[in-house]
């Protein structure tokens, strides 16, 4: 199933793993954020609603 | 005296996406869709891509690096072309919501930049003998990084919000000359290491400067980023949007 990639299977395997990881950690972050903010946010909106 | 409203013109309606209310609406909904064909894009370009491609008779397998190097800096590119269209609505017509997607946008940006400069230079090893080279599309590359840092400082450096984007806008502005220069630094020198633009359109139709065998799945890759850029661009306004409300409630809490 692993395609042979030579003797270039370094370079094209870490440009394959660091760009995952970067797009993965960015979304990641942006994801907890989001649901961090939402979730102070509906608090004090329950908090001063009642 | 009966009055007859005035019916809203297109523009009236278009301007109206950009109120914090309505944005939050209408993406709500968009944004399941075009997290899903994200998804969907960017897992079956890269997979096709990475398994199903054959070498380049030059280039060997590191051919396949391309489906990662140049959507990164097509959205690299665009991506602070975005900010800069933000950042002039923002400085023309005060809408919030576009300078929050300005916001949100820049780590997005820099994130493939970096992954644009980093495959690029793992790419440049084995063809030119070197990770690195002072060459114009590089340099303007690197300098196009440097501006998404300072944009990003700037934001967290200014406590005040709307100085802040007002200052923001500015150097948005101004860096957006290095987008466009990054875009066509091939075509201004021509000295340089970097090969021309992989692909073009035009007139609609496709002049390409490789096969098919490698331009259908860095198509559908291209597809991928552009859309998990605007994913994370919407789920960034309105967690910017959201983040703002927040802070009114928090300084009317405190008056109170």
């Amino acid at each position: 199933m692993m395609p042979d990639l030579g003797k270039y299977a370094l370079e094209v395997n870490s440009s394959y793993v660091l760009s995952l990881m970067a797009l993965g950690v960015i979304a990641g972050l942006y994801v907890k954020r989001n649901r961090a903010v939402r979730r102070v946010l509906a608090e004090l909106e329950a908090a001063q609603d009642a | 005296m009966n009055s007859t409203p005035i019916a809203p013109t297109l523009s009236d309606r278009f301007w109206r996406l950009a109120n914090p209310k309505i944005f939050m609406g209408w993406s709500s909904k968009l944004l399941p869709w075009i997290a899903a064909a994200a998804l969907a894009s960017l897992c079956s370009g890269l997979i096709w891509g990475y398994f199903f491609t054959s070498d380049d008779m030059r280039q060997g397998s590191t051919v396949k690096i391309i489906y990662l190097h140049v959507p990164a800096a097509l959205m690299a590119i665009n991506g602070y072309l975005l900010m800069f269209v933000g950042a002039l609505v923002w400085l023309i017509r005060r809408q919030h919501v576009s300078v929050l997607a300005a916001k949100a946008a820049a780590p997005v940006g820099m994130v493939m930049t970096l992954i644009a400069l980093a495959t690029g230079a793992i790419w440049g090893q084995p063809m030119w003998g070197t990770y690195w080279v002072w060459d114009p599309r590089l340099t303007s590359f690197l300098i196009l990084f440097l501006f998404y840092v300072g944009y990003i400082a700037l934001w967290a450096a200014i406590e005040d919000e709307d100085t802040a984007a007002d200052l923001t806008s500015v150097l948005a502005i101004v860096g957006a000359v290095f987008a466009m220069l990054s875009r066509y630094a091939v075509l201004f020198w021509n000295q340089g290491l970097h090969q021309g633009t992989t692909v073009t359109m035009a007139d609609g139709a496709k002049q390409e400067n490789i096969s098919d065998a490698f331009f259908q799945p860095l198509l559908l890759s291209m597809a991928g980023f552009g859309l998990l850029f605007l994913t994370l661009l919407l789920i960034g306004t309105r967690t910017e949007v959201r983040a703002r409300r927040l802070k009114v409630l928090q300084a009317r809490e405190r008056i109170e």
